[in-house]
Order: C-alpha cells, then sequence, then structure tokens
C-alpha cells in the first residue's frame, strides 16, 4: 500500500514549516534513513530522513513552499510493485491522532477543608515513661545504633564517620559495633558519594549519608534533588530512594560565609524529598529512626551548635517521632511563635521574657518542614490571632513567608496582626563577632516582634 | 556496503548470531517508528535515538546473567529493548500514556524496569555514573557476584563525578562496568573539541582502572569485550572500563539542524560500518541463514514495532489523579 509522508515535527514547539527543498524527484528509490528533504523553522533547516523504504510515487507540496502545516502530507512513497496511480487513489491525510483536547482541571491538591483545623496533641511518649538526661549528639548515635541493629540494610558512609569517629562526633564507636563494611569512610567527593548512595538505595540498600556539614552538600545537591527526589514520580511508582542525608546545618560560630547557612527553605521546596529539622534531643532520635525507617529520601538538618545541648530523652525500646506532627512546648494566648531546629531556641528564651511581661505565648516546634504540620500552627492562630515567625536562614522565600502565606489563605479572618517573619539578615555570613551576632536572628529581635503584633 | 574482515572466526552459535541480528533490528526499527510518531506529534519533547548504536548494548547484554543491572543517559530505548523491556510499554511512555512503564510521567529520558534490573534513564549527563557504582555497591554489600553496566557517552566522560565515581568504585573494588559509548559527538561538540586526550578508556588509569577500546560497530568484538570486563568484575576484581567506539546517525535529540558534521561523513559510516549490515553479512556469508530467514525476521520485528505504536497510540492519557500519585512511597 501507498504510505503518505508527512509533514514532520522536527522540534517540541514546531507547527508549521518552509518545505526548503525537495534532494529526491518522482521515480527515485528511497531508502530508509536517506534524507529526502530540507525542512526549515524560524529557528533552523533540518535534514528530513525517509522512515519507510519505496519509491517516491508523487510529491505532493513543492519545493519552496512556506507554511506547510505539520502531519500536512507532502509525498507518497510506493511500495514495491506498486505504480503511481496508487499514490494518486491513496487514502486522504488522516488527521492527527495526538490527543488534542486540553485536559480537564487538575485535581486540587487540597480541597478546602470545612473541618475546623486541630493540633494533634497526643503526647510522644506515655506518661511516667522513666526519662534520662542525653546530648543531642547521644541522641543521634542512639537512633543510628538502633536502626542499623534491627535492619542490616542500614549502613553509614560521609567523611571521617568510621576511625575519626565523626567530624562532629555523631558517630562515636559506631565503627565498633558495626564494623568497616557499615560504617563507611569516604573520599571528600560529595557528589560522587552522593550519586553512590543513592544507586545502592535503588539497589535495596538504606543508607545515611553524613554530610561534614550542608554547605558541602550543595556539591551533591543535583542527585539529592534530581535523582534521589524524583525517582519514585519518573519511575511511575516503581522505585525510589529510601535513604536520609543528615549533618550539620545553619550557622555554627565565626565559620563565616562559606560554613554557615540555612538550607531548611531550600530542601522544604522539593517534591519527593521529606525534610526534618529537630531542635531536642528526644526529638533528633525519634524522628532520626522515623526517617531511617521511611521509604523516601529524607533530609536531616542537624545543628552544630545544639550537638553538645542535654535535654530529657524518654527511655524506650522504640521511641519514635512521626513526621508532620508538631510540638507545642509551650501553652498560650496572645500570640503563636512558630519556629524549628536552633530558632527554638529565641523562640523559647522569648516566650520566658514576654511572660514576665505579661505576654502570654504559644510555642510552636515544627520539627518537620515536609510534610508540615499545618494544623497546629492554624488552631493555635485561630486561638491567639496573632502569629510571629522565626528560623535563622536568609529572609527571602523562607519557611516563615510560607507559613505567614499558609496562615493568610486559611485564617485570614483570625488575624488581628500581620504575621511577622524573623529570620537571619540578608547579608552572606561575616566573620566578625559583632557582625555574625547582628547577621543572626536574635532573641530581642523575637520580643520586639511579639510586641507588634500584639500592639504593646 | 563494503566488506569488513572479522580478525578472528566467530565463536558463537548460527542461533545466537541470529539473536543479535533480532535484536539489533528491533532498536533500529522501534526508533525509526519513534522518530516517525515524533513527526505526527504524538511523541514530545526531547527524544534521543539510538539508530547506529545498536551493536554496543546488545553486544554488552550477551555476557550479562540474571540478577546484573543497567542503568544509562537519556539515550535510553535500545537499553531497554535489549534488556528484555517490552516494546508496547517503551513506546506508550515516549507517547506519554498509562500503558507506559512510568504510566507516562517519565517520558523518553526517565523510563525504569525494576523487573528487568533496568535502572534509568537519566537526564542529567553524568547523574548516572555515580548511580551505577552505587548498585554495584549494592550488590557488593549483599555479598552476590552481580554486575552493574553504567553507560555513559563521551560527553559526559568529561563530568566531574565520573572521576569521584571512578575513584571510590576502584577504591571498594565495586563490581561496575564503565561503558562508555563514545559516538564521537556529544550533541554539536566533536570529541576532539572537548577532549584533551582521545583514548578516554585511558581514563581510570589513574585510578587503577583497567579499560580497553572496542570497536562498538561489531557486534561480536563488543560482546567479547564484554565477556572479558564481565569475569573481571565478577571475580571481584572491582571495575572496568570500555570505550566502546560508536557513531549516531540521527541528530543528538529530533530538533538538531546537524551543521556540525558533513552529509558524506554520516553516509561514509552507514554505508561502510553499518552494525546491522556487518551481522547480516556474516549470518549469510556464513551460511547461518538464508535470504529468507531474514526477510522472515525482517517481517517479525516490523510487525512488533507497529503493534507497539498501536498499543502507544491506543493506550489512553494518565488519568489526571496520576499527577497526585508516587511522590511519596507509603512506609509497609
Ligand atoms: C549536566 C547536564 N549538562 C548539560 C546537559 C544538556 N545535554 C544533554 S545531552 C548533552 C550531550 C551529551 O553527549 P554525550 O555524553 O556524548 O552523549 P550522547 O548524547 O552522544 O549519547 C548535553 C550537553 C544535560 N542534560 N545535563
Ligand atoms: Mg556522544
Amino acid at each position: 500500500m501507498a504510505t503518505e509522508i508527512l509533514m514532520p515535527a522536527l522540534s517540541p514547539t514546531m507547527e508549521e514549516g518552509t518545505l526548503a527543498k525537495w534532494l529526491v524527484k518522482e521515480g527515485d528509490t528511497i531508502e530508509s534513513g536517506m534524507i529526502i528533504a530540507e525542512i526549515e523553522t524560524d529557528k533552523a533547516t533540518m535534514e528530513f530522513e525517509a522512515v519507510d523504504e519505496g519509491t517516491m510515487g508523487a510529491i505532493l507540496v513543492a519545493e519552496g513552499t512556506e507554511g506547510v502545516k505539520v502531519n500536512a502530507p507532502i509525498a507518497v512513497l510506493l511500495e514495491e510493485g506498486e505504480d503511481a496511480s496508487a499514490a494518486v487513489a491513496s487514502a486522504p491525510a488522516p488527521a492527527t491522532e495526538a490527543p488534542a483536547e486540553a485536559p480537564a482541571a487538575a485535581p486540587k491538591s487540597a480541597p478546602a477543608a470545612p473541618i475546623a483545623p486541630q493540633a494533634n496533641l497526643t503526647p510522644d511518649w506515655p506518661e511516667g515513661t522513666e526519662m534520662k538526661t542525653q546530648t543531642v549528639r547521644e541522641a543521634l548515635r542512639d537512633a543510628m545504633a538502633e536502626e542499623m541493629r534491627s535492619d542490616e540494610n542500614v549502613f553509614l558512609m560521609g567523611e571521617e564517620v568510621a576511625e575519626y569517629q565523626g567530624a562532629y562526633k555523631v558517630s562515636q564507636g559506631l565503627l565498633d559495633e558495626f564494623g568497616s563494611k557499615r560504617i563507611i569512610d569516604t573520599p571528600i567527593t560529595e557528589h560522587g558519594f552522593a550519586g553512590v548512595a543513592t544507586g545502592s538505595a535503588f539497589g535495596g540498600l538504606r543508607p545515611i549519608v553524613e554530610f561534614m556539614t550542608f554547605n558541602f552538600a550543595m556539591q551533591a545537591i543535583d542527585q539529592i534533588i534530581n535523582s534521589a527526589a524524583k525517582t519514585l514520580y519518573m519511575s511511575g511508582g516503581q522505585m525510589g530512594a529510601p535513604m536520609v542525608f543528615r549533618g550539620a546545618n545553619g550557622a555554627a560560630a565565626r565559620v563565616g560565609a562559606q560554613h554557615s547557612q540555612d538550607y531548611a527553605a531550600w530542601y522544604a521546596q522539593i517534591p519527593g524529598l521529606k525534610v526534618a529539622m529537630p531542635y531536642s534531643a528526644s526529638d533528633a532520635k525519634g524522628l532520626l529512626k522515623s526517617a531511617i525507617r521511611d521509604p523516601n529520601p529524607v533530609i536531616f538538618l542537624e545543628n552544630e551548635i545544639l550537638y553538645g545541648r542535654q535535654f530529657e530523652v524518654p527511655v524506650m525500646d522504640d521511641f519514635t517521632v512521626p513526621f508532620g506532627k508538631a510540638r507545642i512546648w509551650r501553652e498560650g494566648t496572645d500570640v503563636t511563635i512558630v519556629s524549628f531546629g536552633i530558632g527554638m531556641q529565641y523562640a523559647l528564651e522569648a516566650a520566658d521574657k514576654l511572660a514576665e511581661d505579661g505576654i502570654s505565648a504559644e510555642v510552636i516546634d515544627l520539627r518537620t518542614l515536609r510534610p508540615i504540620d499545618y494544623d497546629t500552627v492554624l488552631a493555635s492562630v485561630m486561638k491567639t490571632n496573632r502569629c510571629v515567625t522565626v528560623e535563622e536562614g536568609y529572609p527571602v522565600g523562607s519557611i516563615g513567608n510560607h507559613i505567614s502565606a499558609t496562615i493568610m489563605q486559611k485564617a485570614f479572618d483570625y488575624l488581628d496582626a500581620p504575621v511577622i517573619n524573623c529570620a537571619g539578615k540578608d547579608v552572606p555570613m561575616p566573620y566578625a563577632a559583632n557582625l555574625e551576632k547582628l547577621a543572626l536572628v536574635t532573641t530581642d529581635e523575637v520580643i520586639e516582634a511579639v510586641k507588634q503584633v500584639t500592639y504593646r | 556496503m563494503a566488506t569488513r574482515k572479522t580478525a578472528k572466526k566467530p565463536n558463537v552459535s548460527a542461533e545466537e548470531l541470529l539473536g543479535y541480528y533480532r535484536d539489533m533490528l528491533l532498536i533500529r526499527r522501534f526508533e525509526e517508528k519513534a522518530g516517525q510518531l515524533y513527526g505526527m506529534g504524538l511523541i514530545g519533547g526531547f527524544c534521543h535515538l539510538y539508530i547506529g548504536q545498536e551493536a554496543v548494548v546488545v553486544g554488552l547484554e550477551a555476557a550479562t546473567k540474571e540478577g546484573d543491572k543497567r542503568i544509562t543517559s537519556y539515550r535510553d530505548h535500545g537499553h531497554m529493548l535489549a534488556c528484555g523491556m517490552d516494546p508496547n510499554g517503551v513506546m506508550a511512555e515516549l507517547t506519554g500514556r498509562e500503558g507506559g512503564y512510568s504510566k507516562g510521567k517519565g517520558g523518553s529520558m526517565h523510563m525504569f524496569s525494576k523487573e528487568k534490573h533496568f535502572y534509568g534513564g537519566h537526564g542529567i549527563v553524568g547523574a548516572q555514573v555515580p548511580l551505577g557504582a552505587g548498585l554495584a555497591f549494592s550488590d557488593k554489600y549483599k555479598g552476590n557476584d552481580n554486575v552493574s553496566f553504567a553507560y555513559f557517552g563521551d560527553g559526559a566522560a568529561n563530568q566531574g563525578q565520573v572521576y569521584e565515581t571512578f575513584n571510590m568504585a576502584a577504591l571498594w573494588d565495586l563490581p561496575v562496568i564503565f561503558v562508555i559509548e563514545n559516538n564521537q559527538y556529544a550533541m554539536g561538540t566533536a570529541q576532539k573539541r572537548s577532549t584533551s586526550t582521545p583514548d578516554l578508556y585511558t581514563r581510570g588509569e589513574a585510578f587503577g582502572i583497567k579499560g580497553q577500546t572496542v570497536d562498538g560497530m561489531d557486534v561480536l568484538a563488543v560482546k567479547e569485550a564484554s565477556e572479558k570486563a564481565v569475569a573481571h568484575c565478577r571475580a571481584g576484581k572491582g571495575p572496568y572500563i570500555l570505550e566502546v567506539k560508536t557513531y549516531r546517525y540521527r541528530g543528538h535529540s529530533m530538533s538538531d539542524p546537524a551543521k556540525y558534521r558533513t552529509r558524506e561523513e554520516v553516509q561514509k559510516m552507514r554505508s561502510e560500518r553499518d552494525p546491522i549490515e556487518h551481522i547480516r553479512e556474516m549470518l549469510l556469508t556464513g551460511k547461518h541463514a538464508s535470504e529468507d530467514e531474514l526477510k522472515a525476521i525482517d517481517k517479525e520485528i516490523k510487525g512488533i514495532v507497529i503493534d507497539s505504536a498501536e498499543f502507544a497510540k491506543a493506550s489512553p492519557e494518565p488519568a489526571l489523579e496520576e499527577l497526585w500519585t508516587d511522590i511519596y512511597a507509603e512506609a509497609n
């Protein structure tokens, strides 16, 4: 049967083009792959190759013709034994079979819930549980050790995690217990080892990747986002990367611009990632255990200054904290202070001082930034009618910006004042002690913001 | 078609030869059909065809066993067909339909098959290299003798993460074969314009990784090299580099003005070095198959490819709810 040769689309956006030149004439023998014409678009001239073989039966569009629509028949190809009359008799051009209708509006991600948001107030551990005092550093180590004991596919890799016992001593003792097969010192090669770890997760393992600090994870961010976070979606759910990327995030002290950045808002933007940023030792432990078990890639943002802080941690066989559940550290009635990670230190200090002035602040620790527990925040703001957010990261496109926008959309009528975002200053971190202090968010700034939203 | 001398008498059965012929022809015809569907607007975006490079992946796959893993770039259709993925599922992914390997959510550059141990389909040049070493890491960790194939191009060979990976793969003796598909161009950049030294197979020397170059237009030569590399990896001797010299006949992607090389250069390759013609001739001169038998294979392949195109057109677009699925895996 005669085949029609259609005007090809040579780029994703091409709709029509000029048939600049025919390189064959009627009666020529055509082989598959042979260049038969030159097509011009506004961008380039391209060669058009034959797909099928046969004899050129009829040229339907003369060379030099402009504005030839994609998919319009431009020639007829005859099979062995056919004559030109078949060309003339050949069927009219089939319309493009590509589905053309615009798809109906996509379903909304979150239909507006008419139900009032409610905070999940279930306690993280049963009342009466025995507690012990631990540093955040020890809690993180215990979380890894416990999960490694229960799942032999869990392993830790990173710079200095094994023999050196961790640049910040988080992995202290793990090499002794688990050996060098599972506690692996890597070369200084963030991009590479983030990729290797992600590949091993595709292959069925559950890696924990320690970045000495998240500043260095910028070299690896392509693997984290393009490979680890997106593969589940791109594979239609066939395979993903169950793994944890963890390490110190945010400003330490006096280490300058390249070593002092909070990446919370960066990673919180990425669908496919989960993001945790604990403040206390119990949250560090409970969330890290959940992160290691999670079948998705988790960004786990720790803080060098918090590593040595002590908190009460429940003594339980298997203590975990779920993602997406904020913690109300302090109940209050006049204002809601929302924070996470080291920002909680300023939030809690501010709340103490504000209480002395007779202002009752409710302090919420988000704990995870993806997913975020919006309900707890909204329920609180509906009660206090005022909100201040606190974080150490840059102010533009911050987590606070996002929380503010959510409150505006979901609880606008409850607000008695605009939400204020306390954040790090919009500057690279300076080295000088006085300037560094100025660049970071401070307790005084939080107090000032609360006074502003409460009109005191 | 000029005749080529194959150095040694091929140490393969007629049946194997016919199998390679069939696999290579399937890739060629499938890609031609994909190009056609692209021209009709049924396939969108980027679409990188494998035409000309068929012997590379078919030769390498000839040395694999169940459990071995493979990962490659966006130029991935050939790899998927060669490892046994269903042409219907591949073509339907190209058309962005429900019946595609990724339910239409991945497209030409992002396809996967857990069942066939095909780990994608990656759109970031070079990213598949550490990922491939990671696959090998997982097998070594589990203590089996599987081997992983990480395919990448001559352009990708200049990415820093490739060398980071070479170092770790050698340091940890990972069972990974780095297959550099040197088709002489990275988009419009000829290799000599991007590469300070021409021999990519020597790029592992600094890390102590053995490498060799092989004629990628000769499926038997590729198979032999693959067997050697696989034996090396399975024996626990660490990684291996194969630089496979090949050529892509078509543009880099569908929208390629092709101004960086002459028509004559392409034509010369096609007429003198075509990998499918080469094996066809071997089959005929060696009397392993008759013209009629080969015609029957041609016909069978044509049918498979037509069916895949029909399937890919008939399969519905993904349900709108699919926008919101597969973002997170549920804990089990
Ligand atoms: C990191 C990155 N940079 C640039 C690109 C755009 N790009 C896509 S393919 C390509 C050329 C790669 O050539 P090569 O590695 O030789 O593979 P081939 O296309 O020849 O198979 C470029 C520059 C990309 N996808 N990713
Ligand atoms: Mg190339």
